[in-house]
């Protein structure tokens, strides 16, 4: 069975204060590119899993992501699965 | 009374609050962060600094070590526990106090020293206090602005959980009195049990005039206090059995 890689999107929830969004927003402003309406900073990970199926992987990844990798009071997070081939 | 403090790898205010102990006569305990009991202490400090290297978010990684599960049980058991700064992050974290901190408002580290008002003096830190009493307190945070969502902050104000605010230096939480973002200038907080109590401002930088104040004194006179009045208010010993 291939490997498995996690890409795993954390962003700064709606209406949770994202100071670095704002700064960069402005600083995009400032920069002429006035078609931009909002930008959020967040992180991206990626963790890479050995001989994984999609279905067990998922939830595995999301239990991750709740414990460890998001704090759900402040952020969001996105999963996606991609076949790794050696 | 005893005094443990945990020291996390890149904590940086660990002797300080061990300091405190001395000042007041006490004796201060070092717990480390892979010790998996408090070694019988009476209150437990999560110091300030930046445990585990603020890796992915402050307090992320120190939450899974083997003592703040140690820390969760005596808090589960009615013991008293004080998070400050990174301590109060870590807690955070762990779901032992509401809330998160995230980047200041700002976006720059801050240095100075704040007058924050004591919200409320039913806790075990600010039992010795007076309720609006203003303390001039240090504060050196990066990421100190406290938020949370709406349900969350009107529970805090419905049980008067929310025991530090920031203000300015006629105790009014004015927006320019807040130095990093914190909704409605929030310093610190408490749990519903009240035991558990964190802030971003270090009582433990001011305890002796050297310091510049001593102010912070009074959260652990406090909390001595506290202790003390338990203590007499528990039935003797039987010698039978």
């Amino acid at each position: 069975m291939p490997g498995l890689l996690a890409r795993v999107y954390v962003t700064p929830k709606r209406g949770i204060l994202d100071p670095q969004g704002k700064a960069v927003e402005h600083s995009l402003h400032a920069l002429g590119f006035r078609e931009v309406q909002e930008v959020k900073v967040g992180k991206y990970v990626e963790v890479r899993l050995r001989e994984a199926a999609r279905e067990v992987a998922g939830p595995r990844v999301r239990e991750m992501c709740e414990r460890l990798l998001a704090n759900g009071v402040i952020e969001d997070f996105r999963v996606e699965l991609e076949e790794e081939r050696g | 009374m005893r005094w443990g403090v945990v020291v996390f790898p890149g904590s940086l205010d660990d002797r300080d609050a061990q300091r405190v102990a001395r000042v007041l006569g006490d004796e201060a305990v070092a717990l480390w962060h892979k010790d998996r009991d408090l070694g019988g202490v009476d209150c437990v400090i999560l110091p300030g600094g930046f445990s585990y290297g603020d890796y992915l978010r402050c307090g992320a990684i120190a939450k899974f070590s083997p003592i703040v599960a140690a820390v969760a049980r005596h808090a589960a058991e009615g013991g008293l526990v004080l998070g400050i700064c990174n301590g109060f992050q870590i807690l955070c974290e762990a779901g032992l106090l509401p809330g998160a901190l995230v980047r200041n408002r700002s976006l720059s580290y801050v240095c100075d020293t704040v007058t924050v008002r004591v919200e409320t003096t039913d806790t075990p830190f600010t039992g010795s206090c007076r309720e609006g009493e203003l303390l001039a307190l240090p504060i050196k945070h990066g990421e100190g602005c406290w938020v949370a969502d709406p349900d969350t902050v009107s529970t805090l104000e419905r049980e008067r959980r929310i025991i530090f605010r920031y203000v300015d230096a006629s105790g009014q939480a004015a927006p320019e009195a807040n130095p990093n973002g914190s909704l409605g200038n929030v310093a610190g907080v408490c749990s519903a049990d009240r035991n558990v109590v964190g802030l971003m401002p270090h009582p433990e930088h001011a305890i002796e005039r050297m310091m510049g104040g001593e102010d912070g004194l009074k959260l652990f006179r406090s909390a001595r206090a506290w202790l003390a009045r338990g203590a007499s208010a528990a039935p003797a010993v039987s010698s039978s059995g």
